[in-house]
């Protein structure tokens, strides 16, 4: 080991943000197909604070690393959650480790939503499938600040009956006196009671007033902009609407240059966009 | 003792032997011009025996070729493909280690404490220009690259000014060359004619005037000191090429421009600008393990925007085309570069232009962005002066 400096089985908090922190997983739940959910503690035994809206690089021995935003709640110290999609090759050895395994952790990263500065607005959530995970811990914290809000509505969509991510909780949140909660699919069997239709539909049925609701969007860049126009077609302008998008994601600190989306990084800058910010230059193509 | 700045001295061969062996003896690993592959490539220099006497280069879009002068010079050339990058932020980087230990494992973090310091000989001003750049992407607010930091702390420049200019050469336009600008811990200026062949040398910071102070100098005649200064303004004449001082506006009004389908008809996607650029900074990273799978490495490599990878996320590239890669990279180098530091990313070196195989010059396809725009600003040929200038300024 020339040229390493040793270190015990503990590792201390590390100073330098490439270098992974030890979790250990304590929970691994499936949801819904190719989606599963970590709850991790360190390793170190130490804290670890976020924001809704950040997200993590979790790291895999051996396999690599991969950017996953947190989907649990910021006020539970106990654990850090992630909601993964298996989609490659690190998400797929990911989706076999066990409770006990250990994995690194890089972060936390990236700009976050914003709460304390849209009190007394009207807040309205606007997402689909996996999409509902970076959208979490900001539901979870409205929630715990409910009555800094004024109305809370949710639109959700998902393809069919069979992949609604954290159904019991959209449930428990519709049957909330204070909530509104739209789920939307755009398939079922026949029989379903439920709404069939786009999110998009969704939020031009949304009971909302255009001129105090701010909403937040999570979406494949594909499908953010129909939903942009549906809350714009409904009196919300860009400067109130917030969306969090997609790159490659590297190093998380603005120094690999992938994720870059115009002058900025995403993974410093971003995930979380204020869309007016960024509105000329969404629909340049492969920007 | 030497003041800083201001004091100019003179010394012949020998004595630059003798700065080499000194900061040898010193513990530097001195890094300077050699002759490799039939190109002017950096390496370890241990005497002058090593630096490429009586060579020049001819580099021109899409050529490098050496030429032999037989006039004795050891900085007669320009550049080479490389920067002082690969010495300042190397290709391939260990992050860290991690070996499986009971269930699970642990990470051993790179210590690499133990790597020599570095003298860099031969550093042009478009290159110091470059390391400045450098300094701002790596020394930003909320994270330092402390691997960068360390190896640039420890680094000790010796410039030396350009007495001409290459064929690709555009530092004029970017205010950054060939005057050399400060920044350096010593500079020099070769002056070869038909009796002498000697360096008048001042410097720039109390380790360059230390030095100065234990070599064997004389105070240089004024006319001598005359020729050195006449150096720069001979290759600033030289250059032709020239970058649209508003290139960045140019380029953020053209995102949408059709031109990016005609560079994309001749851009091979080979990377080789980003590559030979010294202020192209992308990396990405390796994770790998032995035979055995119970360890595990991880290493940064640079990375080039012209790769398909590089956009790559679920579902596929985000920059499938080659001329939103050629966009990406170029947008970013003159334009984005401003707003993420504050100052553009090009230093008008001119690699891009010899190493591109296709020879897509950066300045000709500005200017057809202006023209296509329709605002070409200023005209062809003409240089644009800027009072503001840290590249003339001494």
């Amino acid at each position: 080991m020339d040229g390493f400096a040793q270190h015990d089985d503990l590792m201390p908090l590390p100073v330098d943000p490439m270098i992974p922190r030890l979790f250990r997983i304590v929970k691994v739940k499936k949801e819904v197909r190719g989606v599963f959910t970590w709850h991790l503690v360190p390793v170190d035994g130490g804290d670890f604070s976020y924001r809704p809206g950040q997200f993590n690089m979790l790291y895999a021995f051996g396999a690599g690393e991969v950017a996953i935003s947190i989907s649990g709640d910021c006020r539970d110290k106990d654990k850090i959650v992630h909601t993964i999609r298996m989609a490659g090759s690190v998400t797929k050895i990911m989706s076999q480790l066990p409770v006990g395994a250990t994995v690194g952790v890089r972060g936390p990263f990236g700009r976050p939503w914003p709460i304390e500065p849209l009190y007394g607005a009207d807040l309205l959530f606007v997402t689909g499938t996996i999409g509902l995970a970076p959208l979490r811990p900001l539901i979870y914290e409205v929630l715990h600040q409910r009555d800094k809000f004024g109305k809370v509505v949710i639109c959700y969509g998902s393809r069919g009956t069979e992949d609604i991510l954290f159904e019991d909780e959209l449930h428990q949140w519709r049957g909330r006196f204070d909530t509104n909660v739209h789920v939307t699919v755009h398939s079922a069997p026949s029989g379903y009671r439920g709404r069939v239709g786009s999110v998009a539909a969704a939020v031009r049925a949304a009971s909302i007033e255009g001129a105090n609701t701010q909403a937040f969007v999570c979406r494949s860049e594909t499908m953010t902009k129909p939903a942009v126009d549906a809350l714009r077609a409904r009196g919300i302008t860009s400067d109130r609407i917030w969306v969090t998008l997609e790159r490659n994601m590297k190093c998380g600190v603005g120094l690999c240059g992938h994720c870059q989306f115009g002058p900025t990084f995403m993974c410093k800058d971003g995930p979380v966009y204020r869309f007016d910010q960024i509105e000329h230059l969404f629909e340049i193509r492969e920007l | 003792m030497t003041r800083i700045s201001g004091t100019k001295v003179v010394f012949g061969r020998p004595e630059l032997d003798r700065l080499i062996a000194l900061l040898r003896a010193d513990g530097y690993r001195v890094i300077g011009p050699c002759i490799a592959d039939g190109a002017v490539v950096y390496d370890e220099v241990t005497s002058t025996e090593d630096l490429p006497e009586g060579w020049r280069d001819d580099s021109q879009p899409g050529r490098y070729r050496l030429d032999a002068t037989g006039d004795g010079e050891l900085f007669g050339y320009g550049l080479g493909a490389q920067g002082w990058k690969r010495f300042l932020y190397p290709p391939r980087q260990m992050l860290f280690r991690a070996e499986k230990a009971g269930r699970g494992f642990r990470i051993q973090q790179r210590d690499d404490d133990g790597t020599p310091p570095l003298a860099f000989l031969g550093v042009r001003a478009c290159e110091l220009a470059a390391i400045g750049v450098f300094d701002r992407v790596f020394h930003q607010k909320g994270f330092e690259e402390p691997g960068y930091l360390r190896r640039r702390t420890d680094a000790l420049v010796i410039a030396v000014e350009c007495a001409r200019a290459a064929d690709s050469c555009f530092c004029v336009s970017m205010h950054t060359g060939p005057a050399l600008p400060a920044g350096y811990d010593l500079r020099l200026n070769e002056v070869v004619d038909g009796t002498r062949h000697v360096f008048v040398a001042e410097a720039g910071s109390e380790r360059g005037a230390a030095l100065l102070d234990r070599l064997s100098v004389d105070v240089p005649p004024p006319a001598l000191v005359a020729e050195a200064a006449g150096q720069a303004e001979a290759a600033s004449r030289q250059q032709r090429r020239r970058m649209d001082p508003d290139v960045a506006g140019i380029l953020a009004r053209s995102l949408e421009s059709n031109h990016w389908e005609e560079v994309a008809k001749r851009c091979l996607t080979c990377g080789n600008c980003t590559m030979v650029c010294p202020t192209c900074f992308c990396t990405t990273v390796e994770d790998v393990t032995d035979l055995s799978g119970n360890n595990a490495e991880r290493w940064r490599t640079w990375d080039s925007c012209f790769t398909i990878d590089y956009s790559h996320i679920a579902g596929g590239a985000l920059r499938q085309k080659a001329s939103s890669r050629y966009r990406q990279w170029m947008t970013h180098k003159l334009s984005t570069w401003h707003q993420q530091f504050g100052v553009s990313g090009c230093v008008g070196c001119g690699r891009c232009i010899t190493w591109c195989p296709v020879g897509i010059d950066i300045t000709e396809e500005a200017a057809a962005l202006a023209q296509a725009e329709g605002t070409s600003a200023a005209g062809q040929g003409h240089l644009a002066e800027s009072p503001g200038d840290a590249g003339q300024g001494r």
